[in-house]
């Protein structure tokens, strides 16, 4: 999966430096359209060379929030702060963001080097170095033989690469993508998520990303912002949101997880472990090792993903904890992994994904099996919230 | 579109398709082609005092080589003979010229702003454009005789509100301004129905991305919504253009005496000199031109599509 076009990643983590300055920042930002709140005090900073996505179901305003950065919506309350500099009041054409937008909106009744250089004309820049621009960005995005066609003589992958090439053609200081591969084919989308990486990292711009792919999210982004009704749940790198969400509705949105409401039995380091945790969760006690604010009574969620959970036909030796019996409900086989919905005696159905490391297996676990479920202590997570 | 269904019909011998593609040329057929060639054949001949006054039309089978005989080109030669017709069809053509611009500049607006309305608002405001047909067109024009003549309705509005003593009045009744002012206000919906229908279609989303870009709303409008609405500019240029050209009713009511418009000088030839083959001629020379443009706004079309 993870294949590597361009040259290898720098380490980039500018949010873990407290000296930093923000290059956006979102300010108690606000916006209502009439009775309903699309944004909700949100306070947001996003960062030089940072490839940052708002990642949340329709409707929870990440596109709202990218529009206003636009100039396209004003906020009701709050400002937003581009390099220091408050932006409200500032028209679309004065701002320097470009927007790809998810429709593309391409211009139809000009050629793709008309479009790509509609916005370099708008900036009265001489004809000989629009010209060179366009021939740059044309190369960019590999599209030298179709400079001359119009928009509907193009296919939904080129149109894209247009749509691209005439956002990156003002090198703007933020380029703002709105859905930007939501029509391309899975395929497709994949490679082209591998050239906006490179493409950031060679320009050297600050992209901002709407998506509510949450796979393209993890893939495209150094830092992710998972909203939900107009407010920031989570932001952080991939792999912490995945890790280590900080809510049911963060784990429940980034991947497949199962959670399990419980109630802590025991804080103490009873396991030896310091920091572990002890939850009762209906008859299934689980053990975490996790240093975490819930005190002995606390209502919690256990959460863990499916792949980190074994899955095996024989009895482990310790079930006290961290273990599930139950029969296998159903399976999914999904080529690389395969997901075992397992179902518990009282009806709860716990997930375990297996890597399907070899080709054929002698004695496969298959459908209405005996199995247990085990997972070790750090495996899985308490979330409080 | 056509060749669509020629293509389906071709692979499919579906009679009721059939049917369907015969119907409108058969329509065409009966009362565009028929009555043309019987207004082309009567062009041809001479005036005859009877009833009607011309020769016979089809005086059955054998009398047609020696009737074919005694058809001519004479009227066409005459209409170039007398000053009068060339003048009438380029008055009709200055005419229609300017009022169709002036349709656009009015009509223009408006469209834009009614694509530009609410949602909930918009067919409300085609309503609105609509509503004069409710009325009769005849009537509507005998409405502005009321409103303009010398004594009518505006005088005594500008009078009453200041702008105009009480012995002057506004005199531009049976004047060329009166008529324009008959031409635009009539042909208004004609104009803005097409036009709204192109603006409306319009992607929200260009001008979007032209300010994104750094285009202003009022370039943005003059490099992207303008060329977009073209088809509905040449549409309504052309169904407004085309029957200004031979309007008869409105010069007829507003005009005065000097406002040569051709189709005033048909109906004169028609019933006030009663001579039906010039005046055929008139109405077939009319048609050629007013085809002219009608092809060249097909070939706009396509190039459109």
């Amino acid at each position: 999966m993870a294949k590597s076009l361009g040259p290898v990643k720098r380490k980039f983590s500018p949010w873990t430096d407290p000296s930093a300055v923000p290059f956006i920042r979102f300010e108690n930002i606000t916006k209502r359209f009439g009775d309903f709140t699309a944004v909700d005090n949100l306070t947001l900073d996003i960062y030089e060379r940072e490839f940052f996505s708002l990642l949340g179901p329709s409707g929870c305003g990440k596109t709202t929030l990218m529009r206003m950065l636009a100039g396209f919506e004003e906020p009701t309350e709050g400002r937003i702060l581009l390099q220091g500099k408050d932006i409200s009041g500032v028209p679309p054409y004065r701002r320097p963001t470009n927007m790809m937008f998810q429709s593309y909106a391409l211009f139809p009744h000009m050629t793709v080097e008309k479009n790509i250089a509609f916005g370099l004309e708008q900036d009265n820049l001489p004809k000989g170095e629009i010209a060179a621009r366009v021939e740059e960005m044309l190369k960019l995005v590999k599209l030298e033989p179709f400079a001359r066609r119009k928009p509907n003589q193009l296919s939904g992958g080129q149109r894209q690469r247009v749509a691209l090439a005439r956002s990156l053609a003002k090198r703007p200081k933020v380029l703002l993508l709105d859905e930007p591969l939501g029509a391309l084919d899975k395929k497709l989308r994949e490679e082209t998520q591998f050239e906006l990486m490179d493409i950031q990292t060679n320009l050297g711009l600050t992209f901002l990303i709407v998506t509510h792919d949450q796979e393209e999210a993890m893939t495209v982004s150094d830092r992710i912002a998972v909203m939900d009704k107009g407010v920031i749940m989570q932001v952080a790198t991939p792999a912490e949101i995945y890790e280590a969400p900080n809510s049911r509705y963060v784990a429940d949105f980034i991947g497949d997880i199962n959670i399990l409401e419980g109630t802590v039995s025991t804080t103490e380091s009873a396991l030896g472990a310091p920091g572990a945790v002890r939850i009762d969760c209906d008859g299934v006690s689980v053990a975490v090792e996790q240093e975490c604010q819930a005190v002995k009574g606390d209502r919690v969620a256990f959460a863990i993903r499916p792949e980190k959970v074994r899955i095996s036909p024989d009895q482990p030796t310790d079930t006290s904890f961290n273990a599930v019996y139950g029969e296998v409900w159903d399976i999914g086989y999904l080529g690389d992994f395969s997901v075992f919905l397992v179902k518990m005696a009282d009806g709860r159905i716990v997930r375990a994904a297996q890597a399907n490391v070899s080709r054929l297996v002698d004695r496969p676990i298959t459908f209405g099996d005996m199995v247990w479920l085990t997972w070790p202590l750090d495996a899985g997570l308490v979330l409080t919230r | 579109m056509a060749s669509v269904s020629e293509t389906q019909a071709a692979n499919t011998p579906n009679p009721a398709r059939w049917f369907v593609v015969v119907v409108p040329y058969l329509w065409l057929l009966l009362f565009f082609t028929a009555p043309f060639l019987i207004i082309f054949k009567i062009s041809l001949s001479d005036t005859a005092i009877a009833m009607p006054p011309y020769t016979p039309v089809f005086p059955g089978f054998g009398a047609i080589s020696g009737y074919i005989s005694k058809l001519d080109f004479e009227n066409y030669l005459f209409l170039t003979e007398d000053p009068l017709y060339i003048k009438s069809y380029l008055s009709s053509l200055r005419i229609a010229v300017i009022s169709t611009f002036l349709l656009l500049l009015i009509g223009y607006p408006m469209a834009l702003a009614m694509a530009r309305a609410p949602i909930t608002l918009r067919p409300t405001l085609v309503m609105l454009v609509i509503l004069p047909f409710w009325t009769s067109f005849l009537i509507r024009v005998y409405a502005w005789i009321g409103i303009l003549k010398p004594d009518g309705l505006l005088t005594l509005l500008l009078q009453t509100i200041g702008l105009m003593g009480p012995n002057e009045q506004v005199l531009i009744f049976r004047t060329d301004i009166a008529v324009f002012i008959g031409i635009v206000y009539s042909y208004l919906p004609f104009m803005v129905l097409p036009l709204y229908s192109a603006l409306e279609k319009m992607d929200n989303t260009l001008l979007e991305a032209a300010s994104d870009l750094g285009c202003p709303p009022w370039k943005a409008f003059w490099k992207i919504t303008f060329p977009l609405s073209l088809p509905g500019v040449i549409a309504g240029s052309m169904i407004c253009f085309i029957p200004i050209t031979g309007e008869f009713v409105i010069p007829d009511l507003l005009g005065g005496a000097d406002t040569l418009m051709i189709g005033k000088t048909l109906w004169t030839e028609f019933f006030g000199n009663r001579d039906w083959p010039l005046a055929s001629a008139v109405a077939v020379v009319l048609l050629i031109m007013l085809v002219v443009p009608i092809m060249i706004f097909q070939n706009q079309q396509k190039k459109v599509v």
